[in-house]
């Protein structure tokens, strides 16, 4: 325990030493000189005040412009041209990326809505080992988490690549090859868990082969963002390569450490398995959707970011507390207090980078707040970080060890981790999605109802399967504590509450029915050929004419 | 910012900087704690295989392995056991410590529930047993026999519940897999319990130093 004192009093004093000298260094070379003009890096000359979604129909493109309604513009072909040919680099592993993650997410629900069912259907798909709960659920979480929200963040982030340095990407063509090599691994990794071949710990059940599988596609798709970043074309580096150039150096040092075998057994195993699942939210989906977050909203309002100081100190402070949060999965569990003291403590502090973030997103936004009305991807990403918003300060909150009392264990803790996976992540993911596919394909999405649909199909289908949720898992709870209940109270409890959120989810999977048939549909260019293609510089054009 | 290498030097310190603060200190200082508790023995083999039908059927989805201290939650009074120590998961790997209880929690299972006949019977159809359990069924651990041979196990069901017309026995899986959860038994009392000491009995209490 000694050693324990003395160490941590020098970790601190190292750290404040490095830390001041750092400050001191970053003053001294202008680091921190990023007035609002370099908030207005993703713009080209002159486009601040164009909104911009190609998502929306050409029509009400001019209603949305009318609704945002700003001045002059000069001449921005030059730029608009290098970031038309920006896209066309991109084009075939964002494809790649993106279509397998729509893949997964559809499979994905459908064993979650399996999973769901089952929670209160136990007789139900039973004879078969390989439909049994405790496969589908993993194999439900896998698919989501690695192949969806790992895919559809790696697309959107191969695609702002090229956007954010204003040049075309560099070796685009290892992130397709990546591309192919993580689905695959996907689809190993599905089938070996439904086969009954898991590693046993929760967020790591995919055995090693599909873990090198997943490494390598990963480092394929790694490639172009640093040869990329390396031939960059702006001095500045905007706030969204800040969070995707964090999350390529976390992501493989999580996944490596969590996945040496033989490492640790026993307690230690669980501390290093919390420590892994709660960074694979906060360092690696959460910096994805955050770059996407900070692209999408001032580029489609057409507005700078609100405050680009405010956006760096969110950024710093999301790595510094978010890394420690994990072993809040342990609370009341047989491990050091004090270690778990640390992470509830930094579960507390992340209320400041959240605060960071959701300020500067939600004022960004808050000045045109009537555009969520024309634009769908707005909608989409909006709604996300509102519930990033939401589903941080619950989190911050359930770490507190009197709330945790109740909530650990039971559903409450699902309905949190969806907030946070399907709300936020999810939501920012079907907006990108929408803003870049036509962008991507130059061709308009066929059906502009099939997003209203998308929208509201799994808007209220998560806040059904959100409240139910977390309703009965509170009442799970407190009927666990209440020692003058028998335990099987705090499983009846629950039973209509489930049954809800099966109903919530199907509307969810319904949701996402209908995107993934319009996705196609947009691929494979089939529909209606609407009024001339989402070309960027066409819109440009006409949003001029109509200026 | 306009410097990549900051970014990402920035990034991996503190990433490497949170690990050795929840992972690593946290596992040193746990080191002497980490011995085998007296009164655990190792897993049998048979209980090792059933530990591997356990991960396999994703249990530790449902079931926690992990009490909690009488004074945060009433899991002992369940008949759940003493609030567990580093100790006793000596043996443990992968872990399963598990963090949801749609079922109850398993640390001592094999203490509370030491017959084989009534964890077979439970595995088959839970609700036989329990009712309101939510437990889903295993019917693909147990084999459906016209006549039972002298090395089979058969399983009693209740009445209306086993298949009607044949015989039930249990798969090797299925004996594995009760081995593993009659073997769950943390009874034995281990010293660390963590209670709050008066400062006298924590010196006392506190014979090895380390360093």
């Amino acid at each position: 325990m000694t050693i324990s004192v003395a160490f941590m009093l020098a970790m601190t004093f190292l750290i404040s030493v490095g830390g001041l000298a750092l400050l001191i260094w970053a003053l001294a070379n202008d680091q921190f000189g990023m007035g609002q003009d370099a908030a207005e890096t993703i713009f080209a000359e002159g486009e601040v005040g164009h909104v911009e979604d190609p998502a929306t129909p050409v029509a009400a493109r001019a209603e949305m412009q009318k609704e945002r309604d700003s001045g002059h513009h000069h001449d921005q072909d030059e730029e608009l041209q290098t970031r038309a040919a920006a896209d066309v680099s991109s084009r075939a592993p964002v494809l790649v990326w993106l279509t397998s993650s729509v893949v997964w997410l559809l499979l994905g629900s459908v064993f979650g809505l399996i999973a769901s069912l089952k929670l209160h259907l136990p007789d139900w798909l039973v004879h078969d080992a390989v439909l049994t709960f405790g496969r589908v659920r993993p194999a439900h979480l896998n698919m989501v988490a690695y192949g969806w929200a790992s895919m559809s963040g790696v697309g959107v982030g191969l695609w702002l690549i090229p956007r954010l340095f204003k040049v075309p990407l560099v070796g685009g063509k290892y992130a397709t090859v990546g591309g192919v090599i993580w689905s695959l691994g996907i689809l190993g990794g599905t089938a070996s868990l439904l086969a009954g071949k898991s590693n046993g710990l929760e967020w790591l059940e995919y055995p090693w082969p599909v873990d090198i599988a997943l490494l390598a596609g990963g480092a394929l798709a790694a490639v172009p963002l640093i040869l990329t970043l390396l031939q960059r074309r702006v001095d500045h580096l905007y706030v969204s390569s800040w969070y995707l150039i964090g999350a390529l150096v976390w992501f493989p040092m999580l996944f490596v450490t969590a996945n040496i075998p033989n490492l640790f057994g026993g307690v230690e195993q669980a501390m290093l398995n919390w420590w892994f699942a709660h960074n694979v939210l906060g360092l690696w989906l959460t910096p994805l959707g955050l770059a996407a977050a900070y692209y999408f909203i001032p580029k489609i309002v057409g507005r700078p970011i609100y405050s680009y100081s405010l956006s760096l100190i969110g950024f710093w402070s999301l790595a510094l507390f978010y890394s420690q949060v994990g072993l809040h999965h342990l609370i009341g569990g047989p491990v050091p207090t004090w270690a778990i003291t640390i992470s509830i403590v930094h579960s507390v502090m992340m209320v400041i980078p959240v605060l960071a973030v959701s300020i500067n997103l939600h004022m960004t936004v808050a000045q045109n707040f009537k555009l969520l009305m024309h634009s769908p991807t707005l909608r989409f990403v909006v709604c996300g970080a509102m519930m990033y918003t939401v589903a941080s300060v619950q989190g911050s909150l359930e770490a507190l060890r009197s709330i945790n009392t109740i909530t650990h264990f039971t559903h409450y803790t699902v309905a949190h981790a969806h907030m946070g996976v399907y709300g936020f992540f999810s939501f920012i993911m079907f907006g990108s999605i929408y803003f870049i596919m036509p962008r991507l394909l130059n061709f308009e999405w066929p059906h502009p109802w099939a997003i209203a649909i998308h929208f509201w199909l799994v808007f209220v289908g998560f806040a059904i399967y959100f409240w139910m949720l977390s309703i009965g898992g509170w009442l799970q709870g407190m009927a666990m504590l209440d020692a003058a209940k028998p335990f099987i109270e705090s499983v009846a409890v629950t039973q209509p509450y489930l049954i809800a959120r099966s109903v919530g989810g199907s509307l969810m999977l319904l949701g996402h029915l209908v995107f993934a048939v319009h996705f196609f549909m947009l691929v494979s260019r089939r529909g209606p050929v609407r009024k001339g293609p989402a070309v960027l510089l066409q819109s440009i054009a006409r949003t001029e004419k109509l200026a | 910012m306009t410097r990549a290498i900051g970014i990402i030097a920035g990034a991996v310190l503190i990433l490497l900087f949170a690990t050795l603060m929840i992972v690593v200190m946290p596992s040193t200082q746990m080191q002497s704690s980490l011995r085998p508790s007296e009164g655990l023995k190792p897993y049998t083999e048979a209980a090792l295989r059933g530990r591997k039908v356990y991960v396999s059927l994703g249990c530790v989805y449902c079931h926690s392995q992990q009490p909690r201290d009488p004074r945060q939650a009433p899991d002992n009074t369940r008949g759940w056991g003493r609030p567990s120590v580093p100790g006793d998961y000596a043996y443990d790997y992968p872990h399963l410590l598990g963090t949801m209880r749609t079922g109850p929690d398993l640390f001592n299972i094999g203490a509370r529930q030491p017959s084989q006949d009534w964890h077979l019977a439970h595995l088959y159809n839970p609700r036989a047993l329990v009712k309101g359990s939510t437990m889903p069924a295993f019917p693909f651990l147990f084999d459906e026999v016209d006549s039972v041979g002298s090395a089979d196990v058969l399983v009693k069901m209740p009445e209306g519940f086993g298949p009607p017309g044949s015989k039930l026995i249990a798969s090797q899986d299925a004996l594995d897999l009760v081995v593993y959860l009659k073997e769950m038994d943390h009874t034995y009392p281990v010293k660390a319990i963590p209670v709050i000491e008066k400062k006298s009995d924590a010196a006392a209490a506190k014979p090895e130093k380390k360093s």
